[in-house]
């Protein structure tokens, strides 16, 4: 067992209200530069929807992840690396700017500075890639918001022309007839990435400390293989600097111990953040698993429980400090993702094991089957109602488990009881085991459930440990206080082993400062 | 003349290159990039770009044996003149040809493509007219010397005094009495030299060959360095 952290995030799909709050300071944080105007480390799309780059979900066109070979290795759906080498003068799966959006901004100038006139000053569109008037802006990067266009664009959803011949009938594009709901989507941070295993010069890497994946600027070359190797098309290329970008997980916020940007900002307040321990050995095998069904259990098997006092011995072994470990316990994303099984990860068939995970939507079934003339929030008849959901759980089985709509469906349920169970409480009823036992989980577990994700309390959403306490305990390990203390103030009175204690009372406490906010108990 | 030319001249150039990758590779890392347009324009490049860059690795591997190799050991192996330069103009003509039709249609591409046009560096132009100048030179030469219209063998010539640079005594005279064009090809190969740390070709240097023998995914541990207060990096200007 080799044990690595990786600070992973969970959104919670049902709570999500399409705001884009999180695009927005994503962007004004780490976007808002010449050459990245198009760039989005952080989108929200709609779907059914193409996505943002156009069709990105297409990796019969784009060729990006792994696909596991007839011998039953792991290789680059883009072709080995002598392959990929060959492409460097032209590379063929690379979308164009026109994929994306073509960035613009308007001529605001043209509505201070005209001269006075009989005409009303207009501010035309521009493009800000060249200069020159757009006539028509004609895509933009969530164009098709709120299946605005969806007649015309959503058909075009790879996964919808997937699951036509399957699901037929139930997708509509109709008004009222018609289902969406939002993904809010950043870098993966993989466990086992595509894009750093594309990158000719080895530019690209995955931190041993957080799992979080990073360009050196430095050592970037633009080869701009990387942008074919992520399946997310979530790395860029910048084109004013010549270097590929991507989300950095907000790293200088959560080395500090506070949550990434997006994940701050969240009105919805849908985002989880926490430190998963995975088994670094298990990896490469879980993403080998034949069957692309497997891979969603395969990669579950990878992360280790952290309440085991082996998986901990094994983590202090590997350098994990205490404060990771605590953070590893109280872990929201670890609940959501091991203990209740709701969350799922995001087209797990492209073999990248990716580290964020998603709560698919429920909504909106307790008033569809109040529409019916039911008790919406009773549980069998909300059981009874999944198959019917407005949004097919096949389609979100193509989103979340390679197809397997038995997973969905199980996690559908899950929270279909917490709403059943929830209400019984709330009403003052006496509390129904079967409801919790029918999907698995205990009555506590439900009513934790309910508190992570409906009341989402700040400190339960997110639990980071810093990376500064981390680096003070590494230092400490290194040079250890042995030769007694460095304070030698003679206002102490009372030493202990050369050292002195500030309290005259008796032997010294260590004095802790409170690093960690250890607010939600272990 | 002659001697400052052909004596002094590829010496200054060689400088040039190594102290200029030298100076790029310490202070200046973040700018090393190959400054790919394929973003802004893929058609025009899935053509040019790979009949450029393909037919250039041949002319160059062509330089090397024409230039390095004496005619005395294709002699010993018992290779003909006229079988070694019809083998030569050949296979040179074939990769030149890729080559030159490649650079034209990028050429064509970085003039006519406003998005590409608009991020075309400042020391293009000089690189350009220079890539230019030389392939053009190098084309002509070899089209006049194997149409016959001039009588020139460059592995008497050219080729003695490139490996007398090596020896650090090359005899000038040899390529004070080459014909023209071999002598102005020979003056812009070395400008492209010299051109290479100070233009976007400091991407040859990088060619990533380490890729093929590296594991897959890539781990590091944060940087101590990179945690200390710098100064902002280039690449974060504001979007105009």
């Amino acid at each position: 067992m080799r044990v690595m952290a990786q600070v992973a995030m969970v959104m919670n799909l049902d709570k999500c209200i399409g705001c884009h709050t999180c695009s927005v300071t994503c962007k004004q944080a780490w976007t808002n530069r010449k050459g990245t105007e198009y760039v989005w480390f952080n989108n929200v799309e709609t779907l059914p929807g193409q996505g943002y780059p156009r069709r990105w979900e297409d990796q019969e066109r784009w060729r990006g992840g792994w696909e596991r070979t007839r011998s039953g290795r792991l290789r680059l759906r883009a072709g080995g690396r002598l392959r990929r080498l060959g492409r460097l003068f032209a590379n063929p799966e690379l979308p164009e700017l026109s994929d994306y959006y073509q960035p613009w901004t308007y001529e605001y100038k043209n509505l201070t500075d005209a001269p006075a006139g009989d005409d009303m000053p207009v501010a035309r569109p521009v493009s800000q890639t060249t200069g020159e008037p757009i006539g028509t802006i004609e895509w933009g990067p969530n164009w098709d918001d709120n299946l605005g266009g969806a007649p015309e664009h959503a058909t075009k959803d790879p996964l919808v022309e997937k699951v036509r011949d399957e699901v037929g009938e139930k997708i509509r594009f109709e008004f009222e007839q018609s289902f969406m709901f939002y993904l809010p989507r950043i870098c993966e941070h993989c466990l086992n990435p595509a894009c750093v295993s594309s990158c000719p010069s080895g530019a690209m890497y995955k931190r041993v400390e957080d799992g979080i994946v990073l360009v050196d600027q430095d050592q970037c070359r633009g080869w701009r293989m990387c942008v074919t190797g992520c399946p997310y098309k979530k790395v860029y290329f910048n084109h004013a600097t010549g270097k590929a970008e991507k989300c950095t997980f907000c790293f200088p916020r959560v080395e500090a111990g506070m949550p990434t940007i997006c994940s701050e900002t969240c009105v919805g307040r849908m985002r989880y953040l926490g430190v998963m321990l995975y088994d670094a050995d298990k990896v490469t095998e879980a993403a080998l698993v034949a069957d692309e069904q497997d891979l969603y259990p395969a990669q579950l098997e990878c992360f280790l429980d952290p309440h085991d006092p082996a998986v901990a011995a094994a983590a202090r072994a590997s350098g994990i400090t205490e404060e990771w470990l605590d953070a590893a316990r109280r872990s929201p994303v670890y609940d959501l993702i091991r203990t209740y099984q709701i969350a799922l990860p995001l087209h797990p068939e492209y073999r990248t094991l990716p580290m964020v995970w998603y709560v698919p939507p429920l909504s909106p079934v307790v008033e569809a089957v109040a529409a019916a003339g039911r008790d919406g929030e009773d549980a069998g008849n909300l059981f009874g109602a999944i198959d019917a959901l407005r949004i097919p759980v096949e389609y979100l089985a193509e989103l979340l488990t390679a197809g397997d709509t038995y997973a969905v469906d199980a996690v559908l349920r899950r929270m279909a009881a917490m709403r059943a169970h929830m209400r019984r409480v709330n009403l003052g009823q006496e509390r129904d085991g079967s409801i919790a036992a029918a999907v698995g989980l205990t009555g506590q577990e439900m009513e934790d459930m309910f508190r992570l994700l409906a009341i989402a309390k700040y400190e339960d959403r997110y639990v980071i440990p810093t990376a500064a306490r981390a680096d003070a305990d590494a230092l400490a390990d290194t040079h250890p206080l042995e030769e007694g203390c460095p304070v030698t103030q003679d206002a102490y009175q009372v030493t202990q082993g050369g050292c002195p204690v500030s309290s005259p009372e008796g032997p010294g406490e260590p004095v802790l400062l409170n690093l960690a906010p250890t607010r939600r108990s272990a | 003349m002659d001697l400052l030319l052909w004596g002094v001249m590829p010496y200054v150039a060689v400088t040039l290159l190594i102290a200029g990758l030298v100076w790029r590779a310490r202070y200046d890392r973040f700018g090393l990039t190959t400054h790919s347009s394929q973003l802004h324009e893929s058609r025009l490049l899935r053509v040019g770009s790979p009949l450029f860059h393909f037919g250039m690795a041949f002319v160059v591997l062509g330089h090397v044996v024409g230039l390095l190799v004496p005619d005395s050991w294709t002699d010993a192996v018992g290779v003909s003149d006229h079988a070694y330069h019809l083998l030569a103009v050949s296979t040179g003509a074939v990769a030149g040809l890729a080559a030159a039709v490649g650079v034209g249609i990028l050429v064509y591409r970085r003039l006519r493509v406003p998005a590409v046009r608009k991020v075309t560096l400042r020391s293009d132009h000089v690189m350009y007219a220079v890539l230019l100048g030389a392939m053009l030179l190098g084309l002509v030469a070899t089209a006049l010397n194997s149409s016959g219209v001039v009588d020139y063998n460059y592995r008497e010539g050219v080729s003695v005094w490139f490996r007398g640079l090596f020896a650090l005594q090359p005899d000038y005279h040899l390529m004070g009495a080459a014909p023209l064009a071999f002598k102005l090809h020979v003056v812009l190969g070395f400008a492209l030299f010299a051109l290479i740390p100070f233009s976007r070709l400091a991407h040859i240097v990088s060619a990533p060959f380490k890729y093929l023998f590296r594991p897959y995914v890539v781990y590091r541990r944060r940087d101590p360095r990179q945690l200390a207060n710098r100064e902002p990096k280039r690449g974060w200007e504001r979007a105009s």
